[in-house]
């Protein structure tokens, strides 16, 4: 059996898991970085992912795509109230919103996909083989739509996804693996842009959850936003400068409010300096942490709400809770801690790191997938409810919020009207009564025979799989036959799309992997540019004039290549001023290890 | 997006005639099935018939006393069995029955779990009818549903915070107190009977006072549900106004 990889596709930061020897690893990059974020940006040279791409959400922010997570199974009427704080442009097709970047538009699966590649490649590397098969996972309480946009993500990205699982039950696996634990554990995950809440009973290797609950728009990315406008409404004040006007400053005044929110999580104070634009100098101020928390202190309530739901839906109070796991990197804040400990009046534990377990879970569901541990298993519920509208814009409901997932229900429908050929159905997903206030997941028209009204039957099965993802059939009772439907969902990319999508990425593909090379030999000449200097300044007085000469010839060589857009070209001239510079390392050593033994005695050396 | 499909209940034999055949023969070797969810011949798990009902699916027998803890061991134990996870390196006929399978497990165990649905459930089964939903109040409860009726109009025309308003929610207070403690009245008359229940099935006897007895049971145990779903569907309402 191939191997099958596990994802945690966050909102901030994206990571990938793989199984040894009976445990999850995290797969770290050449610094042993584990944390790729979830950023990409359109360069002269291409695409690009990661910390490189993060680097440009200040430089160029207007093609510079983050949290893109927030749009996933979305239209754009969805985000309308937070259009200001996104630096690129948003449109909407088909009702799946899309993201410009240069001339070409990108939909969030197409953006996700680009990060799920550079996990894949990363993965690839580090392991020498190559990946096809991942187990993703969503925030708990992601909507159908939202759950297939990211399958949909996995697609385009070439990987076949086979399982999406919910991230705080992912973290349970990585800690039942742990401790073995027995009981009933709360996970509360609040990560950078979602909330979940998740109640699981564990009981003999089988993690069974009672009930979920969350936000999927409410994260560490809000806390931001709220600092932001702080600042930028200070800074109108004391400097009459609308700041919001100046894309590249808004992205620097995020990245240093989310600073210095993090360093709150461990200091009592902070400094904030944000630079004006048109040379006006800097902006200044401290921030205390009793300040942040009362800042912080509205959106940390609004995940409260969400517990209690969770608690009583599982029939449970919180003294019945065994033990709360802490996930997600806003629960590092002293704050949630404080409000988690009081609502479930015990102290929260997180000896896993909340930033890995998720993506470690999901290397233990793969390894359950691929048969490789029988011991342990999930049932996880839906965490919405399932229904279709019915007359006068009520929806009757189907499959009730937190039903053990695969879960099915059967409806039968006939006609009204003689010689009908077909009936209407809407499926949405939602708690509430009126259609209008739950969400529409699709349409599909069922295809009937011509009779007298009332005399057909046609039985629709509507499936969750273990994914949360809903599966249509419909079945001709008289006949025994059944159909097949065409669904058109509401808010995602039709099939047809997402085929489109794929041979894009891989006619694509060539150009991205040698836009990929241009960009790691540029910034291995700027590393190596960078060590030439220092090596000169330092020991340049303990070589010949001429070498040194040769040195700097070969370094201007490759700073010219380096503008080029060869990346042979660059690996040469690389290799050339390599060679030039033997020596000067040579000499350099020995001189660093001349004086670390001045002063020494003889003893000690030998 | 939806992943719409042909329905592939059972994948070889999609006609109804093969419903009925999966019980006692593969879909896969064609021989005959005598192991309980897997053919003996060929390993290849089973399709759990349509007409398997929830408590022969969980292996209980039609009692309305169960013991949570083995119930639910019981539904561990299958879901070990029949959990699409262990069948992703099975071919995609085993992927579609395991789906299947567990989806029936999952409503099984959900029905069974809880003692009321268990009791509705069993006397559907049982009068080979579907529950009555009750849409007019129970007889000894008319008068009283009548008149809170028209409390709760009151109630929602006043002002919350006036003198009146405050007046007509404590009366609406009191009343939805007293509904609870009707329901839990109910409850409790249920319980008897379904001891009852158990203890005439328990017996066994095919006489005609036991036909009889089984008989008035059920269409009692009917009533009280259906009252007690009415009652409940108006205290939630009650809340929810008064909320
Ligand atoms: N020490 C800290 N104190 C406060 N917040 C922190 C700290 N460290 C990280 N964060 C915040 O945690 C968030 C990122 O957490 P994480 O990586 O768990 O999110 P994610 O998995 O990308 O998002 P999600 O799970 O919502 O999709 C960011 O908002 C970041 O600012
Ligand atoms: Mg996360």
């Amino acid at each position: 059996m191939t191997r099958i990889v596990g994802i945690d596709l966050g909102t901030t930061n994206s990571l990938i898991a793989f199984m040894k020897e009976g445990q999850p690893c995290v797969v770290p990059d050449r610094n042993g970085r584990t944390m790729v974020p979830s950023v990409v940006a359109l360069t002269d040279n291409g695409l690009i992912v990661g910390d490189s791409a993060k680097e440009h959400l200040t430089r160029n922010p207007e093609r510079t795509v983050y949290s893109v997570k927030r749009f996933m199974g979305k239209g754009l009427a969805d985000v309308q109230n937070e259009l200001a704080y996104f630096p690129y442009t948003l449109t909407e097709t088909g009702g799946v919103i899309r993201i410009r970047l240069g001339e070409k538009s990108y939909s969030p699966p197409q953006v996700s996909a680009m990060v799920l590649k550079e996990l894949k490649r990363r993965a690839e590397t580090y392991l020498g083989e190559s990946i096809s098969k991942a187990v993703i996972t969503v925030p708990a309480y992601f909507n159908d739509s939202q759950r297939q946009a990211t399958k949909d993500a996995g697609l385009i990205a070439g990987l076949e996804v086979l399982r999406i699982i919910n991230e705080p039950t992912a973290a349970s696996l990585a800690y039942g693996l742990q401790g073995k634990t027995q009981g009933t554990i709360a996970v509360y995950d609040f990560g950078g842009g979602t909330f979940d809440i998740s109640i699981l009973k564990l009981k003999d290797g089988i993690f069974e959850v009672l009930a979920t609950n969350g936000d999927t728009h409410l994260g560490g990315d809000d806390l931001d936003r709220l600092l932001v406008d702080l600042f930028i409404g200070q800074i109108q004040e004391q400097y009459g400068i609308n700041l919001s006007e100046y894309s590249d400053h808004m992205q620097a005044v995020r990245l240093e409010a989310e600073r210095a929110k993090i360093r709150l999580s461990d200091d009592l104070k902070a400094t904030i300096t944000i630079e004006l634009p048109d040379d006006k100098g800097h902006f200044t101020r401290e921030l205390t942490r009793e300040q942040l928390e009362s800042l912080a202190m509205p959106v940390i309530e609004r995940t409260l709400a969400p517990c209690r739901m969770a608690l009583k839906d599982a029939g449970l109070t919180s003294k019945d809770i065994d033990e709360v796991v802490l996930v997600g990197g806003s629960t590092r804040m002293p704050l949630v801690r404080r409000r988690v400990e009081a609502l479930f009046g015990k102290a929260p534990h997180c000896h896993l790191n909340p930033d890995e377990v998720v993506a470690l879970g999901a290397a233990v569901q793969a390894d359950i997938l691929s048969g490789g541990t029988t011991d342990m298993l999930l049932l996880d519920v839906t965490p919405l409810s399932l229904g279709i509208e019915t007359m006068g814009g009520v929806m009757s409901s189907l499959i009730r919020r937190n039903t053990t997932i695969p879960a099915s229900a059967k409806e039968l429908f006939t006609t009204y009207v003689d010689g009908q050929t077909g009936v209407d159905i809407h499926i949405l997903q939602g708690e509430r009564e009126l259609i209008k206030d739950n969400r529409s997941l699709a349409r599909f028209r069922l295809k009937v025979p011509p009779l007298p009204a009332g005399v057909p039957r046609i039985e629709v099965t509507f499936l969750i799989d273990a994914n949360g993802i809903l599966n249509v059939t419909a079945t001709d009772m008289r006949t025994g036959q059944s159909q097949s439907i065409d669904v058109k969902p509401s808010y995602g990319l039709s099939d047809a799309e997402v085929e489109r999508m794929i041979e894009d990425s891989f006619k694509f593909a060539v150009d991205d992997v040698n836009a990929r090379k241009l960009i790691e030999a540029r910034l291995d000449a700027e590393a190596l540019l960078k060590t030439t200097e220092r090596s000169l300044t330092e020991a340049g007085h303990l070589i010949m004039a001429d070498e040194a000469k040769g040195i700097r010839n070969a370094s201007s060589q490759l700073a010219s290549a380096k503008d080029g857009s060869d990346p042979r070209t660059i690996r040469a001239r690389m290799a050339e001023l390599e060679q030039a510079a033997k020596n000067l390392n040579v000499v350099m050593l020995d001189d660093s290890l001349k004086k670390s033994l001045q002063g020494k005695k003889v003893t000690e050396v030998t | 997006m939806l992943n719409a499909s042909m329905d592939q209940q059972t994948p070889e034999s999609p006609q109804p005639r093969g419903l009925q055949m999966a019980r006692s023969m593969c879909w896969h070797c064609q021989s005959a099935v005598t192991g309980e969810y897997f053919c003996d011949r060929c390993v290849k798990v089973q399709p759990v018939s349509k007409e398997t009902d929830y408590f022969t699916c969980l292996g209980f027998p039609r009692r309305l006393t169960l013991d949570p803890k083995k119930l639910e061991a019981k539904f561990y134990e299958l879901s070990r069995t029949f959990h699409p996870d262990f069948y992703q390196t099975k071919s995609p006929a085993e992927q579609t029955i395991s789906l299947g399978n567990a989806a029936v497990l999952n409503t099984a165990y959900r029905t069974l779990r809880d003692p009321i649905q268990r009791a509705e459930y069993l006397v559907a089964l049982e009068t080979g009818s579907v529950k009555d939903i009750r849409t007019s109040p129970p007889a000894e409860l008319f008068e009283e549903i009548l008149e809170l009726q028209d409390t709760l109009e009151a109630f929602r025309s006043s002002e919350r915070d006036s003198q009146e308003g405050r007046e007509l929610r404590t009366v609406l207070e009191t009343e939805q107190r007293g509904l609870e403690q009707r329901r839990q009245e109910m409850e409790a008359q249920l319980h008897r009977l379904f001891t009852d229940w158990d203890q005439l099935q328990d017996r066994g006897e095919a006489t005609s006072p036991a036909r009889e007895e089984r008989d008035r049971l059920l269409k009692h145990m009917r009533d009280l549900l259906s009252n007690r779903t009415y009652v409940t569907s108006i205290v939630n309402d009650l809340a929810a106004t008064i909320a």
